[in-house]
């Protein structure tokens, strides 16, 4: 059993800073679990809490029902995967890979080889087979005598993922493993990692700054800012019922448009859309929105743009146009805010230009104003 | 200057003056070589006067002669002596070189890489030992050892290599500071404690540090006169540079020039090997540069 309880884990620096702040999960076996957030949110801090390579302020980290708070990292049944790919420079691939299986041999030791026991010699053995196996199954087979100098960064990442798979742990951990790779490789190896899943059954706790890595790869993703879980469910949960006004900016590209407004009786006031601008609520959401400030959030392909005039659309001008290829990203001002729609192609929007944007509300979120912006929680909806 | 605009004119200089440096440097050595190759008289003359003299007629059995004549007389085994001595100073400059290797690379290590209370202080006090000069703890030593039975051993020059040489441990230290951490992490995933780091992971990547502590360290114990002297009473015990000692006379003048450049040479002759070993080694690892993971 893999699974992984996490139970008001806290890390302090000394110095006071607080890297994570009680953060209480738990990842069931077998579960691909992605950790993500911006720089300093203290998701790689957390996956080290894990791994037992940073000491742990409060609460407790269980492995399998076991609490391994004073547990070394090689006690924990883990392995890991780091972003700079940490291979022994000194080492063949083979070297680099059979070495934690070395380490751990019940006949290793000068006594043992000494006595060149018949025990020493067949566990060497297998050791050599499960390295030439894992090799065989990542492609790596050619590789195995070269030293990491020699290789590629991808083909270093595939050792790394070979040392880790060798290990047969109970929990993968993947500390931004594909940061240092091009785009077309990172996706090539997102395949293979989750392949690896798909074979090993093994919960892997993967973390990651990018948002689209996150939502292609987890089973569940733990959105993190400034120590703290901002929401910890499905890809689909947190692309279609974030949390908070975080979450709804940072799941989901391009970002999400943000509009301040003011609920009123069947309807949004949003001045900074154009004077005197009410945008109608769809029949049936929010039914007992109080009155008041509200911050709407829209994603951009709800946005519609149009070069003509479109009913219950609002005058706009096209600040930039990103095309795409099959699709453009269009910034526009509308009155004095600034929102981007993601639509098909159409030549006739031109930089500069005016242009009709019409918003459409039927999947859009609203959320609480005032205060910490990021942290405003969603407002609850009729599918909540 | 020269050197983009006359390339000729550049080079010219250039090879001036790397020819004049290699000159006097070269010299020296090639006068002990004449030296050593000529006749007592010969020899005296160009000590004297301060000429060179390169022999017509090379009398080789200088060589042979003047091993005879190092360290204790025995006319059974007339090379005793110099075997003698060369066994003591081999042993010790391994000994030596091997404490120095294994003290500093360990000690280094904890001060680049684990976290404790103090470290910066003590590693400053440490780099401040540095700025002692030998003369100074010189006799405190001595009654140290004198104390401790050691004298008339090669404890007092053994032991003290494998407590560090804050020299080498700073060396060692700027270069295991650029051992990435995650390398470190990865290590202790796979089992290893801080002496299996040390041993298996440091160490190997360390190999120009090492190399160069160890020519550094074996060429300055081979050399050493000072230590041996003072330490090593009877001539069984004698290092090559005390046993050399003996070519002088009783009133510290060189009567028998030829057979000291001869014992002198072939003294010199490891320590140019060592070098040449270790040269391929350092020279290649300092061109890697710094170590990625």
């Amino acid at each position: 059993m893999a699974s992984i309880e996490l139970n008001r884990v806290s890390k302090t620096y000394p110095g006071g800073v607080r890297a994570v702040k009680e953060a209480t999960l738990a990842f069931r076996d077998g579960e691909f679990i992605v950790l993500v957030g911006p720089s300093g949110c203290g998701k790689s801090t957390l996956l080290r809490m894990i791994a037992g390579l940073e000491g742990i302020s409060g609460g407790t980290v269980s492995i399998g029902g076991r609490v391994v708070n004073d547990l070394p990292p090689k006690d924990r049944d883990v392995a890991m995967v780091f972003q700079n790919y940490a291979l022994y420079p000194h080492m063949t691939v083979r070297r680099n890979m059979s070495f934690g299986l070395l380490r751990r041999r019940r006949h290793g030791g000068p006594v043992a080889w000494l006595a060149r026991s018949q025990a020493r010699r067949e566990e060497l053995a297998q050791i050599d087979r499960t390295v030439e196996e894992t090799a065989a199954t990542l492609g790596i087979t050619a590789l195995l005598d070269r030293l990491p100098r020699a290789l590629s960064g991808g083909q270093r990442q595939r050792v790394a993922l070979g040392r880790a798979l060798v290990r047969d742990p109970a929990v993968f951990l993947f500390d931004e493993p594909l940061s240092n790779l091009d785009a077309r490789l990172r996706i090539e190896m997102r395949a293979e990692i989750r392949e690896m899943h798909r074979r090993t059954k093994a919960t892997m706790v993967y973390v990651t700054h990018d948002q689209e890595e996150a939502m292609t790869l987890a089973d569940r993703m733990v959105v993190m800012r400034d120590g703290v879980v901002q929401q910890a469910g499905t890809p689909a949960e947190c692309y279609g019922r974030p949390a908070n006004r975080f979450v709804a900016g940072f799941v989901g590209m391009p970002v999400m448009n943000f509009v301040d407004a003011t609920a009123a009786a069947g309807g949004l006031v949003a001045p900074s859309l154009g004077t005197g601008t009410v945008l109608a609520l769809p029949p049936g959401r929010w039914p007992t929105i109080p009155a008041g400030p509200a911050t709407l959030g829209v994603r951009p392909d709800r946005v519609r743009v149009s070069a003509q005039p479109a009913p219950g659309a609002l005058q706009a001008e096209v600040r930039a146009i990103e095309a795409l290829g099959d699709r453009m990203d269009v910034v526009l001002s509308v009155g004095s805010a600034r929102m981007v729609a993601r639509v098909e192609n159409d030549a006739r929007l031109r930089e500069g230009e005016r242009a009709w944007a019409g918003i459409d509300l039927a999947d859009a979120h609203l959320f609480e104003a005032g205060g910490d912006g990021d942290a405003c929680r969603r407002i609850a909806d009729r599918d909540d | 200057m020269s050197g983009r605009r006359h390339p000729i004119l550049g080079t010219a200089c250039a090879w001036t003056l790397l020819l004049a440096g290699t000159a006097v440097f070269v010299y020296p050595l090639l006068w002990m070589l004449g030296v050593s190759l000529s006749t007592p008289a010969d020899a005296q003359a160009a000590t004297v006067e301060g000429g060179f003299v390169w022999p017509s007629d090379p009398q080789l059995g200088n060589f042979r002669e003047a091993l005879a004549q190092i360290g204790s007389d025995n006319a059974a085994e007339p090379l005793r002596g110099f075997k003698d001595a060369l066994a003591n100073s081999v042993v010790v400059a391994v000994l030596v070189t091997l404490g120095t290797v294994l003290s500093s690379s360990l000690v280094a290590l904890a001060f680049a890489r684990m976290r404790f209370r103090g470290s910066r202080p003590l590693f400053l006090v440490m780099l401040g030992t540095m700025m002692l000069p030998g003369q100074v703890t010189m006799i405190p030593l001595f009654i140290l050892f004198r104390n401790l039975g050691w004298v008339d051993t090669i404890l007092p020059l053994v032991v003290p290599a494998f407590f560090g040489n804050a020299y080498f441990v700073f060396m060692y230290r700027q270069f295991i500071a650029q051992v990435p951490e995650a390398l470190l992490e990865a290590a202790r995933l796979d089992g290893l404690g801080w002496l299996g780091i040390w041993w298996r992971i440091i160490l190997p990547l360390t190999r120009p540090v090492t190399a160069i502590t160890a020519v550094f360290t074996f060429i300055g114990c081979w050399n050493d006169f000072l230590a041996p002297l003072i330490y090593l009473q009877s001539d069984e015990q004698a290092t090559l540079a005390v046993a050399l000692n003996s070519f002088r006379n009783q009133y510290g003048g060189v009567t028998k020039v030829h057979l000291l450049m001869a014992a002198s040479i072939v003294t010199m002759v490891p320590c140019i090997l060592l070098f040449l070993a270790a040269q391929k080694q350092f020279i290649e690892g300092l061109g890697k540069g710094a170590v990625k993971g």
